[in-house]
């Protein structure tokens, strides 16, 4: 069972049509493209072995039937992540596109997001009516986050299982991420992890952003992981609402 | 937009739009791409910088050859408003040159790459009528026509930008698959500046001919490796997408 519950209120809600904050980096208002006009793309990143393509396999199977989604795996040095879909057959293989990476995880989804969008393209070429596209980057390190270029949103994946030291460690993954998850709490005894610490490194970290925690084992579904996608979803379909 | 001039062909590559392509960090999706050192890193060919070097060296006499000749040819129509049977002319030629499938996929896909980079850049009439021929042009008929649209620069600045890149991206690629000394693997690069120049110079004299009659310099090595490549990473997997 989780042990709290996300903030759903937060995530960009209340934002206003003009901001004269010269620090705010939102999306460009005056883009010409139609938000609606292109599916949701959500970004999972964290370090490896955190719990991204069981998270991500996860979603696939609880929001597949809802939504017409699909995943680009960004793999290090397999392509196993890729593998490991198509052999649990979450989505259809045609679904699933595999990026490589060549030995840099975070340039492919911050400084260089080329092979990322042409995934994205070839994914949205074959499947016209795309909700939805997930990310899931290679395994790396604590600054790896998203380019705004390529993930709409994105959730950072952390486990318990790597200590309770690494919320309070921060980096951009953990204190910036629109959604952190912290994973494999039913590791936690195991590991001597202490999640009341965790959490509240967390949430000082992040100010009002907001944390889950879960655990794919006890919840092989990811329901509080899935709502938050959901949640991000009505709003993107709703952002097709000319902007004022 | 008017007849440009461009600097004499000895002038030094100073546009910023020069600078900007030949830099690895542009967003145009080369980091992804080994030129063939992977598969040769692979083969036990390339273990060390002097291999290295002379893996450079027949990289820059062949794939960089051939790169540049076609994008100073594109820089050349570029700047003189081809019209779009030209580009696709060009476009064709080089598949005709570069027999390796798996090259010319790794070709159109940085040339895309770029062209998404350069559509935001360094849009002209010319990207455009050269996008309307491919969403996947050729990755050196990008940098012609990126180059070309500059006043700063011409024919002989977009051969020696693809020409540097035949080089710097094995050069990169062997830094993190081995390990390399990165100022060795930088020296080997510097090694060739001479070299460059003569061939960037060659192409631009050249870069006013019929597509049909451009240079054709054939590096079937390179082909090879590419192949095996793509070969390989069906069966065992490879971080490089080429
Ligand atoms: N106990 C436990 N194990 C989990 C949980 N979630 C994932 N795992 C296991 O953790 C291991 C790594 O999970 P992955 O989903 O492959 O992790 P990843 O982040 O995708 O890994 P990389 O892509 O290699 O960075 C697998 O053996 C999963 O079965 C969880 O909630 N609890
Ligand atoms: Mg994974």
């Amino acid at each position: 069972m989780p042990a709290e519950h996300s903030h759903e209120h937060t995530a960009g809600a209340h934002r206003h049509p003009v901001d004269f904050d010269p620090t705010a980096a939102g999306p460009d208002p005056f883009s010409a493209e139609r938000r609606a006009d292109r599916p949701l793309r959500i970004g999972i990143g964290g370090p490896v072995g955190s719990g991204k393509t069981a998270l991500t396999a996860a979603l696939c199977r609880t929001l597949g039937a809802e939504t017409e989604l699909a995943v680009v795996t960004n793999d290090i040095y397999t392509t196993e992540d890729a593998d490991f879909l198509r052999r649990a057959a979450v989505l259809d293989t045609s679904r699933i596109e595999a990026v490589q990476t060549g030995a840099c995880p975070h340039t492919a989804i911050r400084d260089d997001i080329t092979a990322n969008l042409d995934a994205v393209e070839r994914l949205q070429r074959a499947h016209p009516g795309l909700e939805l596209v997930l990310v899931e980057s290679g395994g790396d390190n604590l600054t790896a986050v998203f380019s705004r270029g390529l993930a709409d949103a994105q959730i950072f994946v952390v486990d318990v299982a790597g200590g309770d030291k690494v919320p309070r460690k921060g980096g951009p993954g953990v204190t910036t991420a629109d959604l952190l998850v912290i994973n494999k709490v039913d590791l936690a005894e195991r590991v001597g992890a202490d999640m009341s610490v965790m959490c509240a490194d967390a949430h000082r970290m992040r100010g009002d952003l907001p944390v889950i925690t879960q655990s794919l084992t006890d919840d092989p579904s990811a329901g509080d992981t899935a709502n938050w996608v959901r949640h991000r979803l009505a709003e993107w379909s709703r952002s097709d609402e000319p902007v004022v | 937009m008017t007849e440009r001039q461009h600097p004499p062909p000895s002038g030094p590559a100073s546009s910023l739009a020069v600078l900007a392509l030949a830099d690895a960090r542009l967003p145009g999706g080369g980091h992804a791409h080994s030129g063939g050192l992977e598969e040769a890193v692979h083969r036990g060919t390339v273990t060390g910088p002097h291999e290295l070097r002379e893996f450079l060296r027949g990289r820059l006499h062949g794939a960089g050859r051939q790169a540049a000749v076609f994008a100073a040819a594109a820089a050349h129509a570029a700047a003189r408003k081809a019209p779009r049977r030209c580009w696709s002319e060009l476009d064709t030629e080089y598949d005709a040159r570069v027999p390796s499938p798996a090259q010319r996929a790794a070709s159109r896909s940085q040339g895309r790459g770029t062209a998404r980079a350069g559509r935001t850049a360094w849009p002209s009439p010319a990207l455009r009528e050269l996008m309307s021929v491919t969403d996947s042009p050729h990755h050196p008929l990008v940098v012609g026509v990126l180059v070309g649209a500059s006043s700063l620069a011409g024919p002989k600045d977009a051969a020696a930008v693809v020409a540097y890149l035949s080089l710097s991206g094995p050069a990169s690629a062997a830094v993190r698959l081995l390990g390399l000394d990165p100022f060795a693997a930088n020296a080997a690069v510097a090694a060739f500046e001479a070299d460059t120049e003569r061939l960037a110079r060659a192409a631009a004299r050249t870069a006013g001919l019929p597509a049909a009659e451009l240079p054709s310099t054939g590096a079937p090595a390179l082909d090879l490796l590419a192949q095996a490549h793509r070969k390989h990473h069906e069966e065992e997997v490879r971080l490089f997408a080429s």
